[in-house]
């Protein structure tokens, strides 16, 4: 082994108390932060995914202004048609058209309004998870069927099951009143609220006849295999319609500003406590080296008086500093990962949660996974910030007088 | 007595004796300490923040139902009481305020579209201490009595449905035979609130012009009730107990808005993980560097014990020593978070992500809140868990044999 090395490695060991308390310090927070990180990515995806594959896809065709007033009239003309155009330009089953009205549901006992989705039976399922939570009946089969499927709560507010009439009371696109009885196929169960209370999905031909739309929808959805990928999918669905006014794409971000943006609020709360952590860490360690190179003052002389140059010193007490931030970091990062996998398998949650984190449509109980990324990033940081924090002491050794240091005790 | 004194003189000038180790160790506690306060009183002021916002829209601090409305909110399952009932009821009982009111879902129909919305009838003089609508900040007027035949909109709402104070629209909702009931209402004013989606969710109308149009009687869906302080509603809610029998139920608003009742009972729970957290981060390098001002004078301390000091006193000296840091560090942290949270207190504007806020149910205005109890709570806890940890150091230390202790070089 190097010389340098070697003596670095014993003069970590001079005070062990002292050097575990230190790695101990960088191990608690790096195990903090892996499991912090590893939970808040997990749950950052889940919101997103949660969030977009109930109704948003991954982007939207629709017309301009759609997206903040949600009227009537704002409408892509031959939704269906294009559509299809989409799917076999994009040569993707995931490209669904939908038109979207607002109504009176009435049953024989009661009326709520709600809103209602014109749908593609066929091509539903691949933008949406509503159509496998089904929980009683079937979902939508022909497009034209006049038929209904609607949230559990709405089912229990109405009093009404599988096979009874619904009557739907609107306004049509052109300002005419609209009327239907429609028959209910089935009653989904998504967990969230507002959702099963709020609203309900018919066959987009059926929905168009109702409402008069003649032909129009008011969105084409359309969802990427991954998430990663909508970007490039987008650009192309852009250059497909580029030339058209009536018609834009919006991504998720757009669609669902709420998600990133409360991700971005979270995140910044979030690391504004990760960096107290390193910060706290870097203080420990500063105290420590500031310590241990004081204490070597008298011997520091000597070997300077020998003819040793400052900088060389100052290599030194990095590299103590780098042996300990490294046992640090191995031992955290692996502590960290222990402690996340726990969870991976038992779940995380506190008492509240539920209440909590219904508002992101997340579940109750979360299942962080310790990924490379989420296992070093956070220690990695704590690394460097101990490499910083020993500059100092490493410099005060350039202001040493062999002479005067070697006098001290 | 005197004893103590000298221990205190003794440990402050052990203390200083090596200024630069002290001086690492007391920013490291600062700045801990700042982040705790700092943090807690951001979260604290959001939070206060959404409670005082959500109880204005239940609102009141106890309501009383019909046992079903709660889960299904129809005109069905209203309170059998008539307006004069609830009168010589409540009347003379000493609320702070009460009121009745009908509150249903509706639709709204203008001439272009339709939205749901929750129909407020409502005396608005009985709600104007409490109601989250500012009756002097509308555009146009608030309602005039309980038979005023105006409805007040959101200014979102307004919009969507492109119509505007002095145009028509029209409230659907079902009558207890459920037979439409419908009413059109001429819009006299448009209120403002911190969430859009407070603005889109409520039409007010006068309660006799609900009841009539509803054909309800004097009979209302909800009474609610307010006392001087939302922590504490126990009180109100005897009250209201006393005075009703078990065909309503009463319901405290933690159980109206269960999110909002978690996240008041979350936020202490939070507030205290948080502190320890950085406690615990801080202890490292405060146990550190009690061992190392210990390992310093370990020939003192012999000495001391040999002349007949007693090793209660060495353990006494050591945990003073180790508070005094602590309480020096913890007011230049109490005194910096002061001085960063003042200038902060007229709120800080966090737009940029006013749809995440959102979907936590908060503002787009974070107002922090430096409460006493906050600072004092962390202090304590700081202070208690300090001198934890400094037992131990301060144990070794006590229990050198002097003999030993001297000849250590």
């Amino acid at each position: 082994m190097n010389i340098v090395l070697r003596l670095a490695w014993r003069n970590l060991w001079r005070h062990s108390r002292r050097t575990w308390l230190t790695i101990g310090a960088m191990v608690f927070s790096n195990t903090l932060l892996v499991f912090m990180i590893s939970l808040q990515f997990g749950m950052y995806g889940l919101m997103i995914n949660n969030t977009l594959q109930v109704f948003s896809g991954h982007m939207q065709i629709q017309a301009p202004g759609y997206k903040d007033d949600q009227k009537m009239r704002q409408v892509v003309p031959a939704v269906q048609p294009l559509a299809s155009r989409m799917r076999s330009e994009l040569q993707s089953d995931a490209i669904a058209a939908r038109g979207w009205a607002f109504g009176l549901a009435s049953s024989e006992e009661r009326s709520y309004g709600i809103g209602i989705y014109g749908v593609e039976p066929a091509f539903e399922p691949r933008v949406s998870n509503i159509p496998g939570l089904i929980k009683q009946g079937r979902y939508l089969e022909q497009n034209d069927a006049m038929e209904i499927v609607i949230g559990t709560m709405l089912a229990r507010n109405l009093r009404i099951g599988v096979g009874d009439e619904l009557t739907l009371l609107g306004t049509g696109l052109d300002g005419s009143f609209a009327a239907a009885v429609v028959i209910v196929a089935g009653i989904f169960d998504s967990g969230v609220k507002e959702i099963d209370r709020n609203i309900a999905e018919m066959p987009l031909a059926a929905f168009q006849e109702v409402f008069y739309m003649d032909g129009a929808g008011h969105q084409v959805v359309i969802t990427a295999p991954e998430l990663d990928q909508a970007g490039v999918l987008q650009a192309r669905v852009e250059a497909d319609l580029s030339g058209n006014d009536e018609l834009v794409v919006h991504g998720w971000e757009i669609l669902q500003p709420g998600v990133k943006q409360a991700i971005q609020a979270d995140m910044s709360s979030a690391f504004f406590m990760y960096g107290i952590l390193v910060i706290l860490v870097a203080f420990s360690v500063l105290n420590t080296q500031l310590m241990s190179v004081l204490e070597r003052t008298h011997e520091f002389g000597i070997t300077m008086a020998l003819g040793l140059k400052p900088g060389r010193l100052g290599r030194l007490v990095m590299l103590e500093t780098a042996m300990m931030g490294f046992i640090g970091l191995l031992l955290g990062a692996i502590a960290g990962a222990l402690f996340t996998t726990w969870f991976t398998f038992n779940g995380f949650s506190y008492p509240g949660m539920e209440e909590m984190v219904a508002n992101f449509n997340l579940p109750g109980r979360v299942y962080p996974r310790a990924t490379l990324l989420t296992m070093f990033a956070g220690p990695l940081v704590v690394f460097l910030f101990t490499l910083a924090a020993a500059v100092y002491p490493a410099l005060r050794l350039h202001k040493l007088h062999p002479v005067e240091a070697m006098r001290t005790n | 007595m005197h004893m103590f004194v000298v221990l205190c003189r003794l440990a402050w000038r052990y203390l200083w004796r090596n200024h630069r180790r002290t001086i690492v160790m007391l920013s490291a506690i600062a700045v801990g300490t700042w982040a705790m306060i700092f943090m807690t009183a951001l979260t604290r002021g959001m939070v206060d923040q959404m409670i005082v916002d959500g109880i204005s829209v239940i609102p009141g601090h106890v309501q009383i139902h019909d046992p079903e409305y709660l889960d299904d909110p129809s005109v069905n399952n209203r309170i059998a009481l008539g307006d004069a009932e609830l009168a010589t009821r409540f009347g003379d009982a000493g609320f702070e305020a009460w009121a009745g009111r009908v509150r249903v879902p509706a639709v709204v129909t203008s001439e272009r579209e339709s939205r749901g919305v929750t129909l407020l009838g409502i005396d608005p003089e009985a709600e104007r201490s409490f109601s989250f609508v500012d009756y002097d900040a509308v555009d146009g007027r608030f309602l005039e009595g309980m038979d005023d035949k105006g409805v007040v909109l959101g200014a979102k709402l307004a919009d969507t449905l492109e119509t505007r104070v002095g145009k028509r629209v029209v409230l659907m909702s079902q009558d207890p035979e459920n037979e439409i009931a419908d009413r059109g209402f001429r819009v006299v004013g448009l209120f403002h609130a911190e969430m859009e989606v407070t603005e889109e969710a409520y039409a007010f109308v006068g309660k006799h012009t609900a009841q009539s149009m509803l054909r309800i009687g004097d009979t209302v869906t909800e009474v609610v009730f307010l006392g001087d302080d939302y922590r504490n509603v126990e009180p109100v809610y005897n009250k209201v107990v006393g005075l009703v029998d078990d065909s309503v139920k009463v319901s405290r608003w933690t159980e109206v808005d269960t999110y909002l009742g978690t996240m008041m009972g979350m936020m202490d729970g939070f507030m205290l993980i948080w502190v320890i957290v950085i406690f615990l981060a801080l202890s490292f390098g405060l146990v550190n560097t009690l061992v190392m001002a210990v390992f310093e004078r370990i020939r003192e301390i012999g000495l001391m014990l040999a002349l007949g000091m007693k090793p209660a006193m060495i353990l006494g000296q050591i945990i003073i020593e180790s508070m005094m840091l602590l309480a020096v560090g913890l007011f230049i942290g109490d005194v910096l978070a002061w001085v960063t949270i003042k200038p902060l207190e007229g709120g800080i504007d966090i737009s940029a992500v006013a749809k995440g806020m959102e979907m936590f149910g908060a503002s787009s205005v974070l107002y922090p809140n430096l409460s006493m109890d906050d600072v004092v709570l962390t202090n304590v806890v700081v202070m208690i868990l300090g001198f934890l940890a400094s037992l131990s150091p301060a144990w070794r230390a006590s229990r050198y044999e002097p003999v030993e202790a001297i000849t250590k070089v």
